[in-house]
């Protein structure tokens, strides 16, 4: 019982987007069912959250074949961890879907697609051997084709060939790596691979194959050289979409790097100088993009990639310190971006243009909803004593530690650049006296709908908010939480010992 | 036999990513097909190449007396094929969408996304 418990998130969403296709047409039927589904899952992982944090690390191996043979499904502080933040992501992305989404949409399955996106992403975070994991990031791929798709305007498409050729080809280099990496071990459990990657005696291959792991996740995970697709497609589908694409699916691409560099590929000077390396250069261009760009969510697309910056640093630099930073900075950061892009979805909403120099007055129609909005965007700069400001501490402690002032440099460079933009944002949208917005017709105005879909609108954007404010204010928590993750990071033999030694127990 | 495997191997991915380098859609399944082939021969390369050695332990035998062809690539592969695919059908249909939609074939022209709006 208790050793399938690890298994139960994942199969619940399996679950829910099964019973979700039986109502293909029924689309209240489908809201109703996803977001219940949405709020069980979230209590649920609560549940298996607190019974891993008491009990330590959990594994199952799928169908009884002992560790290195058969796949394993390991549940560390870290994995669990991410998938409570992809429950909560989760679950607001399902209520702010079911008020914004248009039927037509939905009528094409909207809710099952979504449902398999979160089962890819429980599945990812959840596994522990690294061909399943590629299995995975293919499940997760291909809902997400649907999700940028569906609906088929021409911005969309566009995008959506761009995002899929780079997707595509992320895929076939990390299968490539795994190739290379099965040929030199003959294993694909990440516990085993440890130990036999280690012992392997032709390092430049070794690090080959590294680089081959670094660049298929990197393009997934939007850093310096392979980000292009990002800004290209995120903004392109409706707004829900956008919310869990940015909250999320750039994070499996940090999750997965984050795993394979502290599992796998340890204590390689040269991979670790190549990642402060990309680090600085993905805050520097992302903070230059975003300062340029016109449309909101172009603007947080930039925003998005200049803040996996941040977290591949702390993996860069490869101290205790640095990787609590990098994962407390992931907590915050899946939390805040999938409420900036729900937020575009209702300034969109309310004043019919995402174009920075078109909106503004948005303080003096809406102040309580300004003050909502104030909550999400400071948190993202790091105002202390919102959540942003924590784990850069952690990050500049840590580049003090190692003497590394580049990436000093580039952490308050970034900063100082997202304050900008966010300030710009402010004044342009908010304070601004509005320029002129043609009305439009046939257009779902915010203050056309009645209250319950308002309320949908709304009540999201205040969950993730509460939650946000929680991990400010609760600063401390979330601190113990990452250390403790970045304990078990950094003594990779805790984990390797937690899948393949319990095996040698029951023998 | 390694060798030329290694070859077809390079070529195949060679002209893949020439393929999607190319501006035009059509070109860029015909590479998205050539490198999704490259990677699964890649996979059965390196899951060394065994002759005649099935992984079939004899009735008289509790352990393997020779050397064997190892059975996990070849379920690797199959897995890929499978998802390289449904990749591949998913990609021929959205280049036709979006040949009809934007009315073009050419990747340079497809820059709406990246309009200041």
């Amino acid at each position: 019982m208790t050793q399938q418990l690890i298994l139960y998130p994942l199969l619940l969403q399996l679950l829910l987007a099964i019973v979700l296709m039986f109502f293909w047409y029924r689309i209240n039927a489908q809201k109703v069912i996803s977001i219940l589904g949405s709020i069980l899952h979230l209590g649920l992982t609560i549940y298996v959250f607190s019974y891993i944090w008491n009990s330590g690390t959990q594994t199952i191996q799928a169908g009884n074949w002992e560790a290195p043979f058969g796949i394993t499904f390991v549940a560390d502080t870290l994995s669990i961890t991410l998938v409570l933040l992809t429950a909560i992501a989760g679950l607001a992305v399902s209520i702010f879907s079911a008020s914004s989404m248009i039927p037509d949409r939905l009528k094409f399955g909207y809710f099952p697609i979504f449902h398999f996106l979160l089962l890819g992403l429980n599945g990812a975070f959840l596994t522990g051997d690294i061909f399943n994991l590629y299995v995975w990031f293919e499940i997760i791929i291909i809902s997400s084709f649907v999700l940028i798709t569906l609906g088929g305007e021409k911005a969309q498409l566009e995008g959506a060939v761009k995002y899929f050729t780079l997707n595509f080809l992320a895929s076939m280099i990390f299968l490539t790596a795994i190739a290379v990496l099965y040929g030199l071990t003959g294993s694909l459990n990440m516990a085993d691979l440890a130990n036999k990657v280690a012992a392997v005696e032709n390092r430049a291959l070794v690090q080959i194959t590294a680089v081959l792991f670094l660049i298929g996740f990197g393009i997934k995970a939007a850093v310096f050289p392979l980000y292009f697709w990002l800004p290209a497609s995120y903004h392109t589908p409706p707004t829900a979409v956008s919310a869990i694409f940015g909250g999320l699916l750039t994070k499996v691409g940090v999750y997965a790097l984050i795993r394979v560099f502290t599992l796998i590929f340890v204590g390689d000077a040269f991979l670790d100088e190549l990642l402060i390396v990309i680090a600085i250069l993905t805050l520097f261009s992302g903070a230059v993009g975003a300062l340029i760009q016109n449309n909101i969510k172009k603007v947080f697309s930039y925003l998005i990639i200049c803040h996996i910056g941040y977290m591949i640093l702390g993996l860069g630099m490869f101290t205790e310190v640095a990787i609590a930073g990098t994962i407390f900075y992931l907590i915050h950061d899946i939390v805040v971006k999938t409420n900036l892009f729900m937020v575009s979805g209702l300034i969109y909403r309310i004043k019919g243009s995402s174009s920075m120099r078109a909106l503004g007055g948005f303080y003096s129609d809406y102040p309580k909803l300004s003050l909502l909005i104030f909550i999400p965007l400071f948190s993202l700069v790091g105002i202390p004593p919102l959540s942003g400001f924590w784990p850069k501490i952690s990050l500049i402690t840590a580049s003090f530690n190692t003497e590394s002032y580049w990436a000093l440099a580039a952490i308050i460079f970034a900063s100082f650049i997202t304050l900008v933009v966010i300030a710009k944002l402010w004044a342009e949208v908010f304070w601004k006296n509005p320029g002129e917005i043609p009305k439009r017709f046939k257009f779902d105005y915010f203050h056309k709908m009645g209250g319950s879909r308002k309320m949908g609108f709304v009540a999201p954007i205040v969950f993730l908010s509460i939650v946000s404010l929680y991990i400010g204010f609760g600063a401390e928590n979330i601190q113990i939480l990452s250390s403790r993750v970045a304990q078990e990071l950094m003594d990779n033999q805790l984990y390797i010992d937690a899948v393949l030694n319990k095996t040698q127990i029951s023998e | 036999m390694e060798i030329l495997f290694a070859i077809i191997i390079g070529v195949l991915y060679a002209a893949g990513i020439y393929m999607i380098l190319r501006r035009s859609l059509v070109k860029l399944i015909i590479g998205i097909i050539l490198l999704g082939n490259g990677a699964n021969l890649l996979i059965f390369l390196l899951g060394r190449i065994t002759k005649g050695a099935p992984p079939i332990i004899p009735e008289e035998s509790k352990v393997f007396l020779e050397a064997y062809a190892d059975p996990v690539p070849q379920a690797l592969i199959l897995t890929a094929i499978v998802i390289s695919f449904g990749l591949q059908s998913f990609a021929i249909i959205l280049v036709k969408r979006a040949h009809k939609v934007v009315k073009t074939d050419d990747l340079d022209e497809m820059n709406a996304t990246d309009e200041d709006s």
